[in-house]
């Protein structure tokens, strides 16, 4: 676990993160599991996009 | 009559349940929502705080004391400080880490103060739940 990459940490975060989100600003279960995979997809899409971008201004 | 059902519209008297939940959450993550009979939020929510602190710790994270230097060391301590029990655990048992010896160290600070946030987070949904204002 402590061997971990940048990447999977940060996957991890938002897992973690979208869990607690969904749960605490939604109000039903149907609304809290739909918050919960978009703020997951936009963690990890905006992951992604960042990532592309660092490699754009490094070359 | 009137003036009485109107204040209390107003201001409506706390329950026990709008103090205790609250702080009991804050002490043991999704423990807020488990006294509420919320049992799935609950465990999901401990499940993932608890989780993202101990991976934090395991990643040799700082854990931050008291201290009055730089800004973003009193912010870090303050958001350590939102996890409660496992910051207060983490305390008594010494795990901040000698010798740092992982890249993703850093990495394990911030999942230390972000757990202790979605802690916080957490403790004022039990609030919510409690005073009725979320099912």
């Amino acid at each position: 676990m402590t061997d971990i990459s940048h990447f999977g940490a940060a996957v991890l975060y938002a897992l973690f993160a979208s869990v607690v989100l969904g749960i605490c600003f939604k109000s039903t279960t149907r609304e809290m599991i739909r918050y919960s995979l978009s703020s997951f997809g936009m963690f990890v899409g905006g992951l992604i996009l960042a990532g592309w971008a660092m490699w754009l201004l490094r070359h | 009559m009137a003036n009485s059902s109107k204040a209390e519209a107003v201001s409506p008297l706390p329950n026990s349940m709008s103090i205790i939940a609250p702080a009991v959450g804050w002490l043991v993550p999704g423990a807020g929502h488990l006294v509420q009979k919320r049992y799935m939020r609950g465990v999901l929510l401990m499940g993932s705080i608890v989780s993202m602190y101990m991976i934090g710790i395991a990643m040799q994270g700082h854990v931050y004391t008291p201290n009055g230097g730089d800004l973003l060391d009193i912010l870090s301590f303050l958001g350590d400080a939102c996890a409660g029990g496992l910051y207060i655990i983490s305390r008594a048992l010494d795990w901040n880490p000698g010798l740092i010896t992982r890249a993703t160290a850093d990495y394990g600070s911030k999942f230390i103060v972000v757990a202790g946030l979605l802690n916080f987070i957490s403790a004022v949904d039990a609030y919510h739940i409690a005073i009725g204002k979320k099912q």
